[in-house]
């Protein structure tokens, strides 16, 4: 069984400082693998320990630096790690993103089961790729999965936490699913993964590569894009700090906090 | 003649989602500024079922409601559902497709605008039509640090816009609706994803935090277990629903299905306490439109307090026992 793991690198947005022209400040910002898409490397991980044969496919698109994301993959126990690079990827929106990914996938790695994307990025919290990629290559997705059981060689069931309850789906390969936090605890890099990681030969795909022209990608491929971007602003009054306790205690009775049974 | 055109979701329970109502009045409001524009909703339900929903579009200023009833729609599908919404879309052809950012608009809204190559703006906080007469979607973006106004080259110009973002109608808008019956062409269509079965959550907290007067929320400060001991302790003695950030629930400290935020709940009770929350944009969004918000926090420059009424600089550990004693010899 072959799965591609997509993988996005993000900055660590609880580490993200303004810039005195209140802009973001980027420079000095850590990069961190999305925290959904470490959700998905387990879930590949898992299936990997509980079914024979299983190779895992680690993939993200992003300047050449996004490499350290595969290589950490690499060490958590994925098997190979493909970078699609592009300066003509940049300010590519959800659509032209799901467009390039699932073009690299069409012509480089055509040969796939399962493909296992985070159901979020959080520095752009869209949620959109996944379902973009699995639409561009004509699969069936399932989105917000909590688990993945009952696996075998052509098909998985997925449980969906959704609103009201817990839905559980199955489809037949080949298939993209979307994954939240799962159930399990979270899995650590071995000392011999990290030597795997270091010598592992990363594949890089130009736009070239997987064929595609300037018009299909990046920010000419994109039917959205940024037309202002500005600070968040508040309009509530001047925030009344209290002293202690008992004046806190005041101000919640004030707001109708002790008359509410 | 220009047209919005919005997805109504019908939930397990058989019933509209009330995100529709909340979409309908802003629908509208867009509406006046493109030439009063048609408002009118896509419904998408088993054999029978709509007629119970008539009078609620009728009650909410719907011009046209186009349904599409069949026995197997009883469960929602991407597959099928995204078929008719395609099929609908390029029969009608709408200006702007608003989606309820729920799980299922969620999973629904990306299959359709990439089926119909357009973009997708997903999970807005501010709806406008500019003065070129587009739509501009306005969301938060890395982690709710950046605001950013969103534009589409194409059509259908389609966003997704989250539970309780914005208000429905104070009063019915009646209208004289059509309902257009469609005759879904999905007989040939096979899904390759099967339903297999849906167990309902036990977990009540989703439901009990959208009617709740008060909540309690606590985040990364709240440190461990004993720390969500003491925020229940006191959330207790006001009568009040406890909620977590993010950082809270990435913490293992609380259940994602109560967390605050954009990749969570928003909620506009009458009182908000932050405990141990810093207010990272990514929370604000989801509780700023509370009547009164008050933070407790140990870093007086954190973002919390400039979006609260009221506050107190201080560890919410002894903060939090000396308040609850204090409001129930207040009680007494």
């Amino acid at each position: 069984m072959k799965i591609i793991v997509c993988i996005k690198q993000v900055p660590d947005t609880t580490d993200i400082k303004w810039t005195e022209n209140n802009t973001i400040q980027r420079e000095g910002v850590e990069s961190i693998i999305n925290p959904y898409d470490v959700y998905a490397i387990e879930e590949a991980l898992k299936l990997k320990q509980n079914l024979e044969n299983v190779e895992i496919t680690v993939l993200t698109m992003g300047p050449k630096q996004a490499e350290s994301i595969l290589r950490q993959a690499i060490a958590l126990g994925c098997d190979k790690g493909v970078l699609i690079s592009d300066k003509k990827f940049a300010g590519a929106d959800t659509y032209a993103t799901g467009k390039t990914i699932a073009s690299a996938i069409k012509s480089k790695l055509q040969d796939y089961d399962l493909i296992i994307c985070g159901q979020f990025a959080i520095d752009g919290d869209t949620a959109q790729t996944g379902p973009s990629i699995a639409n561009q290559l004509g699969i069936p997705q399932i989105t917000f999965v909590k688990e993945l059981k009952q696996c075998d060689s052509s098909s998985i069931c997925a449980v969906r936490q959704i609103e009201e309850g817990f839905e559980t789906l199955k489809v037949e390969f080949p298939a993209l699913v979307c994954v939240l936090k799962g159930i399990e605890e979270t899995t650590r890099p071995l000392i011999n993964g990290f030597i795997k990681a270091k010598n592992a030969c990363i594949t890089t795909y130009s736009m070239d590569d997987i064929g595609l022209t300037p018009e299909d990608t990046g920010i000419k491929g994109s039917p959205t894009y940024v037309s202002k971007a500005f600070r968040p602003v508040h309009n509530r009054e001047k925030c009344e700090i209290c002293e202690n306790c008992i004046a806190l205690a005041e101000k919640i009775k004030e707001f109708g906090g002790l008359n509410i049974e | 003649m220009s047209n919005i055109l919005l997805y109504a979701e019908v939930t397990k329970e058989n019933y509209i989602h009330t995100v529709l109502f909340e979409l309908a009045y802003k629908a509208q409001e867009l509406a006046k500024k493109l030439n009063n524009a048609d408002v009118s909703a896509l419904l998408i339900c088993k054999t029978g079922l709509a007629e119970e929903f008539k009078e609620a579009f009728i009650n909410s200023g719907f011009d046209y409601v186009y349904i599409a009833e069949h026995d197997r729609f009883a469960n929602y599908s991407t597959e099928l559902y995204s078929k008719i919404a395609v099929d609908v879309i390029n029969e009608v052809k709408p200006e702007i497709v608003l989606i309820g950012a729920t799980t299922q608009g969620r999973d629904l809204a990306p299959k359709i605008s990439s089926s119909l190559h357009t973009g997708l703006t997903a999970d807005c906080t501010g709806l406008d039509i500019n003065e070129k007469g587009q739509l501009a979607a306005t969301r938060p973006t890395f982690g709710g640090k950046l605001m950013a106004t969103i534009l589409c080259k194409t059509l259908p110009q389609m966003a997704t816009v989250r539970p309780k973002v914005f208000k429905p109608a104070p009063e019915n808008i009646v209208k004289d609706t059509k309902f257009i019956y469609i005759k879904p062409d999905i007989d040939n269509v096979d899904t390759k994803v099967k339903f297999v079965e849906f167990v309902k959550g036990l977990n009540t907290a989703i439901n009990e935090l959208d009617s709740a007067d008060i909540i309690v929320a606590g985040g990364k400060g709240m440190k461990n277990e004993a720390g969500f001991e003491l925020l229940k302790n006191f959330a207790e003695s006001i009568g009040a629903c406890i909620a977590a950030s993010r950082g809270a629930v990435e913490m293992g400290l609380a259940p994602v299905d109560i967390q605050i935020g954009q990749t969570g709940k928003t909620v506009t009770p009458k009182l908000y306490i932050a405990c141990g929350i810093s207010g990272a944009i990514q929370h604000i969004v989801g509780m700023q439109d509370s009547d009164k918000i008050i933070a407790i926090n140990t870093d007086e420059k954190a973002p919390i307090f400039e979006i609260s009424d009221c506050g107190i600089v201080g560890d919410a550990f002894e903060i939090l026992p000396k308040l609850t004693t204090e409001i129930l010899n207040n009680k007494e």
